[in-house]
């Protein structure tokens, strides 16, 4: 028996895509293995980690959450999908590497697409703030401490008040 | 003169790869590779009576089924005991797949390649196993009861006993003025890396190669058990690590099952075959580390000075030993931190229980020996009604006495020798940066608020840099690029910056054109691993040599074509200059090109050293004892360890009612010698804090009585979030050259992790006041509903 | 940890829902899956089909009348969390909200299927039984509404039929003189709590006129209790007066042990939970009071 397929159409990083999955293939599956977009990255498979944190029509989802079909219609931001327009490092990209905000870069991806989106809602956090947008997701090497100064860091740059380093 | 880059917080050349997200893991690998997946025991301790795989068979998009019956040769007999040693008198280790017994849940007892896990999942759940049930032994107490047993031919399912004494403890402690005799256990935890393991393989029928990728901290240990399993060639293995989500010590562990499995399955399929551990599999089927029940005895004077110091302690080894005694040994020998003992005697047994098997995890021995040590100290304190930092003064080693002969044999074999260390700099150190001196004032304050503060204070001495070597390799391109590789493997801590850095200013070229290769047999088959903070040492010192032998080749090159002395030349910005006349120079990349004499040009500049070009017709092209090329290989091999050490302090509030426990704020003083890279130092300690504090105060491995794992996934092993961790670090260095390495560094990877057990039952002891004399948080980690708990106790009972 | 296999089903209409849920007695609904999906990836659950409710048009709503707020079945926790009408008429939604798993989890997951989820550690279920709330469901039979009261039967069991949907959560306005108040103690930021307390407390001048509290994660289902009896005697809340009431909650629940923490210690969380959540929710009327 094999399993019926079911027609995906994805727009991700702005790049339209078409896969035919079974309902059962998640999304985090679909984006790494069907569409080779192997940035975002599976650490538990049961939403709690982070690690595979995409936006779904510019909100933060667990990828592992969320079947393929499901998301069907819908436009998908990846890690990949976070560099500037020129090819250079976006600003929260940078920000992870002015401030050492990773060590394995396993859970890097979910931490940023996460982090991208909470400062578009909120451009200007607190330090709480900046503490509570990434809350959700675990990071096993850096102790979180470097993660948090990034979001900071990721802030200035937005605003174009960081100076340059 | 160029920059130094040694001790500078270089940018790490790794980021970019990873925050675009083209970092190379290994299920980044291989795309359209068959997966497999595993049938695990959800036994403890059962015989396998049939496993019945026929439902199997048939199914569309299922290639192949392993039990143990389609193993053969050295496939079919027990994984490797990697680390023998006299003591373990009874080492067990596991198959493959189970051969006729499990002895834990989660062991692997049926492998299936599919055409993707999705389906390679059901087919497992499709095989049927019949077993027949056996009691398990699970925890320390039913281990050493032993009225069960995990191996029949182990009797009381210890697998190994071993003693060490220096002077005559009891004697010591039965004269001493003073004694006390502690109870102090801590309870599993485990690596925890936010990758799981993962291995590909793809064998070559055209060549008769295989190619290995996997998540290992050690590529050529690997390479050597596939080869020797499969039955091939070492040349005909190449072990590739990728980009490591990870390791924190649990991808040492080697073969994993699937490690061979895979590349067995990829020379049966002849297609390229993927196994990837999910987090289930990982609680299950990895390794945890810690678990250990350990009595103190001491003798002290009325300075709280140590006269004998006598310990004994049960190690939960798990269901095998593959990886020896090495965490029982530490705990042993480095639970001496920074004080003299005068009499010391240790012993342990290592116990076989139906879990998961233990093998090191960041820290590796040492948190629980720092728990004993410091819990002894702060227990001596309680009892003569002394400051903690005083009774631990009052036992430090000194700084004029290094370097410091323990006379106890450490865990490569060698002597227990400390090579360097400030341990009264350190503390003088740590208690102005936590503010240990002002503290009663904080602590009436927060009273007044109604709150619990408490302060704690933790010491320790870390073994690092252990042997037996590490090599490194490294290449001047004719483009004047430098390739170097090393064999140690990386996972997050930076290798590729903190290496290029050395071999920068070693070589006088531009850190950007140095890139640096890890893990990788093809480019380095002579390595150990990446283990025992002892990357930066044993690498480092090993890039720095070859680095070194690379330029004295470049000069002698360079001294010819340059007709000048080799003493007078330097190499600056990539160039080989002479000193004083920078235009009589020669680029880097010209050298390389000189070194290898040539009959046939590739492209213009290689044209220089074609044979009616350049060299003197009258002696050999190569000269005696050269090679061409511009390259050298070097290895670095200690006589033994060096010894970092560190002290942390934290202050804690606790609620009264909920008895949550709050950060206040945690300090750090640490010494690993000269530092390559302040950042990343800086970052590992970060880590390691974090991780200790969810091995102080979150993490536990929770088995019931039949050995099944209640909390086998990230919602119930509550790894810290954000939320959990100190709001800031405060860091302070001190540092004590190595002299055991030209670098003077000593490893830093563990530090950070090291005392949190000690160091939390030490403040919120101290925030609860529990008991007016001796200790009453004997047991770590301890959650809220413990600390609630043991405040019930206590009215109960206030001894 | 991938799901086993399933039919799917997505339609485009509710009556179609109800169709395709009806047709297959092993269907389960999807909807922001959060719970659900991690179920199917562990294989703890394996229906043999999901009916993806996510296409279903009109029932994304979070709309606020006097009366209260009405939430859609497809209305995102985060949605109600942030529409400021909704913390206006009833600020218990956001108090509790705030509680609710990480933001990136409740950027996906549902009100409403949290409330049919009928899990007694969620925080939403135990909101809508202290205000008294009710659910919408439609089945084959039509449309019926549940009263909170009548919604869970025990742990992980509403009483919806295997073929009704829920298609909208009612939760009443916040009355007149008072106020509301959430704690939990969880053992990571965003877990499920050890245990967890809503209260509200309503005042009549400055007697506590009504005082009731929704316990969560300390009983086989979303409990509430009357608390008012402890209360009423004092004009002012007493430390004495909490204590009672505290030890009155704990007389209804049934607070277990588990590897998180004993049942003893739940009981302490009743006790301090109960002390806290109540004066917060006293203050909380008091200030309504001084700025109506």
């Amino acid at each position: 028996m094999t399993e019926e397929l079911h027609e995906v159409h994805l727009v991700v990083n702005g790049v339209p895509h078409d896969v035919a999955v079974p309902a059962r293939r998640l999304l985090s599956d679909a984006l790494r293995h069907d569409l080779g977009l192997t940035g975002t990255h599976v650490g538990c498979e049961h939403g709690v980690c982070g690690s595979c944190t995409v936006l779904l029509d510019g909100a933060p989802v667990r990828s592992c959450l969320l079947f393929a079909v499901t998301a069907s219609g819908s436009a998908v931001t990846t890690v990949e999908g976070l560099t500037d327009a020129d090819g250079s490092l976006g600003p929260v990209q940078q920000a992870f590497k002015d401030c050492h905000g990773l060590q394995c870069g396993f859970c890097t991806p979910g931490f940023l697409t996460t982090i991208t989106a909470g400062l578009r809602d909120n451009p200007c956090p607190t330090h709480d703030e900046a503490r509570e947008m990434i809350a959700g997701n675990l990071c096993r090497c850096t102790g979180y401490q470097n993660i948090v100064s990034a979001v900071e860091r990721a802030a200035e740059l937005i605003a174009g008040t960081g100076e340059s380093v | 003169m160029t920059t130094r880059m040694f001790g500078e917080s270089v940018a790490r050349v790794e980021d970019d790869r990873f925050l675009r997200g083209t970092g190379r893991y290994v299920d980044d690998l291989g795309a359209g590779a068959l997966q497999a997946a595993v049938l695990r025991s959800p036994h403890a301790h059962a015989r396998i009576v049939d496993i019945d795989v026929s439902a199997v068979l048939d199914v569309d998009g299922v290639h192949a089924v392993f039990t143990y019956d389609d193993l053969q040769g050295p496939m079919a007999e027990p994984l490797p005991l990697l680390i023998p040693h006299p003591a373990l008198t009874h080492g067990r280790t596991q198959y493959a797949l189970a051969k006729d017994e499990v002895n834990h849940v989660g062991e692997a007892i049926a492998f299936v390649v599919a055409d993707d896990r999705y389906l390679a999942e059901d087919a497992v759940d499709k095989i049927v196993v019949t077993y027949e049930f056996l009691p398990p032994v699970v925890g320390l107490a039913a281990a050493r009861a032993a009225e069960r047993l995990v191996h029949d031919d182990v009797p009381g399912n210890v697998a190994a006993r071993l003693q060490q004494h220096v002077g005559d403890a009891p004697s010591a402690i039965a004269a001493a003025p003073h004694r006390l005799s502690l109870d102090l256990d801590i309870e599993r935890s485990a690596s925890t890396p936010m990758e799981g393991r993962g291995v590909l393989a793809r064998w070559d029928t055209d060549s008769a190669r295989m190619q290995v990728w996997t998540s290992t901290q050690t590529s050529t240990g690997v390479r050597a058990a596939v080869a020797a399993k499969l039955g091939l060639d070492l040349g005909q293995v190449d072990v590739i690590t990728p980009d490591v989500g990870g390791g924190f010590g649990v991808k040492i562990v080697h073969p994993w099952p699937e490690e061979l499995l895979v590349p067995l399955a990829a020379r049966v399929l002849g297609e390229p075959v993927k196994f990837i551990e999910d987090r289930r599999e990982h609680f299950i089927s990895a390794a945890h580390e810690r678990a250990q029940v350990q009595h103190v005895e001491v003798g002290f004077d009325d300075d709280g000075r140590l006269l004998g110091l006598d310990v004994e302690f049960w190690h939960d080894n798990g269901a095998y030993t593959p990886y020896g005694l090495i965490v029982p040994i530490i705990t042993s020998t480095q639970l001496l931190g920074p004080y003299k003992p005068h009499n010391y005697r240790v012993t342990f047994e290592s116990l076989y229980t139906n879990t998961v098997i233990v093998t090191p995890y960041r820290g590796a021995g040492r948190p629980q020996g720092v728990y004993a040590m410091e819990r002894t100290m702060d227990a001596i304190a309680a009892y003569l009604g002394k400051d903690r930092a005083e009774v631990r003064a009052a036992n430090f080693i000194q700084p004029d006495e290094f370097p410091y002969d323990h006379h106890l044999t450490f865990q490569d074999g060698r002597p227990l020798i400390y090579d360097s260390g400030d341990y009264p700099q350190l503390l003088d150190k740590i208690t102005a940066l936590i503010g240990w001196d002002g503290f009663e004032a904080e602590r009436a304050e927060a009273a007044a608020r109604g709150r619990r503060l408490g302060i704690g204070l933790a010491c320790y001495v870390e073994g690092t840099g252990v042997g037996p070597y590490e090599g490194a390799h490294v290449h001047v391109e004719t483009s004047g690029k430098v390739k170097v590789a090393i064999g140690l493997t990386t996972q997050g801590q930076g290798h590729q910056t903190a290496f290029a850095q050395i071999v920068a200013d070693e070589l006088g070229v531009p850190f950007e054109s140095v890139e640096v290769v890890t893990g990788d047999t093809r480019r380095m088959p002579y390595a150990v691993g990446t283990f025992a903070s002892r990357a930066a040492v044993m690498s480092g010192s090993a890039v720095q040599l070859a680095a070194r032998k690379t330029k004295e080749k470049a000069l002698r090159i360079a001294a010819e074509a340059l007709e000048a002395s080799v003493d007078d030349l330097e190499i600056v910005e990539g160039s080989v200059r002479v000193k004083g006349a920078p235009d009589s120079s020669i680029a880097l990349g010209t050298v390389a090109v000189l070194s290898n004499p040539l009959r046939y040009a590739f492209d213009e500049a290689s044209g220089a050293a074609t044979q009616f070009s350049v060299g003197d017709p009258g002696k050999p092209p190569v000269a005696d004892g050269e090679e061409p090329g511009l390259e050298a290989r070097e290895f670095y091999s200690p006589e033994r360890s060096t010894f970092a050490a560190g002290m942390h302090a934290v202050v804690v509030d606790i609620d009264p009612d909920t008895a949550e426990i709050e950060i206040v704020r945690y300090a750090v003083v640490h010494d690993c010698g000269n530092l390559i890279n302040p950042m990343i130092v800086q970052g590992q300690i970060h880590g390691g804090v974090a991780q200790g504090v969810g091995g102080a105060l979150y993490e536990r491995m929770e088995y019931d009585e039949f050995g099944q794992l209640l909390n086998a996934s990230f919602m119930d092993f509550l790894m810290p979030y954000v939320t959990e961790v100190p709001d800031g670090i405060e860091i302070d260095h001190l540092e004590t050259p190595s002299p055991l390495n030209k670098l003077g560094i000593k490893g830093a990877g563990e530090a950070g992790v090291i005392p949190s057990a000690a160091l939390f039952a030490s403040a919120v002891e101290d925030a609860e006041r529990l008991t007016p004399s001796g200790l009453a948080i004997t047991a770590m980690p301890i959650s809220p509903s413990q600390l609630f708990e043991l405040r019930a106790q206590h009215r109960k009972d206030p001894s | 940890m991938k799901p086993a296999p399933f039919a799917y089903a997505r339609p485009t209409d509710l009556a179609s829902a109800v169709e395709a849920l009806a047709g297959n007695a092993d269907a389960k609904v999807l909807a922001g899956g959060q719970s659900l999906v991690p179920l199917l990836s562990m294989r703890l659950a394996a229906p043999a089909m999901l009916v993806d409710i996510n296409r279903l048009p009109d029932l994304d709503h979070v709309t606020s009348d006097a009366s209260g707020v009405r939430v859609g079945a497809l209305a995102r926790h985060a949605a109600v969390l942030a529409d400021d009408e909704a913390r206006r008429i009833q600020p218990l939604l956001a108090l509790a909200l705030a509680n609710v798993a990480h933001a990136t989890i409740r950027n996906r997951g549902t009100t409403v299927g949290s409330l049919v989820h009928a899990d007694a550690a969620a925080e939403m279920p135990v909101v809508l039984c202290l205000l008294g709330g009710s659910v919408d469901v439609v089945g084959p039979r039509g449309r019926r509404t549940v009263a909170a009261a009548d919604l869970f039967l025990g742990p992980l069991e509403s009483s919806l039929a295997h073929d009704e949907i829920a298609v909208e959560a009612f939760f009443p306005a916040l009355a007149a003189h008072t106020g509301v108040a959430f704690r939990e103690v969880a053992r990571r930021h965003g877990d499920y709590a050890l245990c967890g307390v809503a209260g509200l407390v309503r005042l009549e001048g400055p007697r506590i006129a009504e005082a009731r509290a929704g316990y969560l994660s300390v009983s086989d289902v979303p409990t509430v209790i009357d608390l008012t009896p402890a209360l009423s005697s004092s004009e002012s809340l007493s430390d004495e007066a909490l204590a009672a009431a505290g030890e009155l909650a704990l007389a209804a629940l049934d607070p277990q042990g588990d590897i998180h923490g004993t049942a003893a210690y739940r009981a302490q969380l009743v006790r301090a939970l109960t002390a806290r959540t109540l004066r917060a929710a006293y203050d909380d009327a008091g200030r309504r009071r001084e700025q109506p």
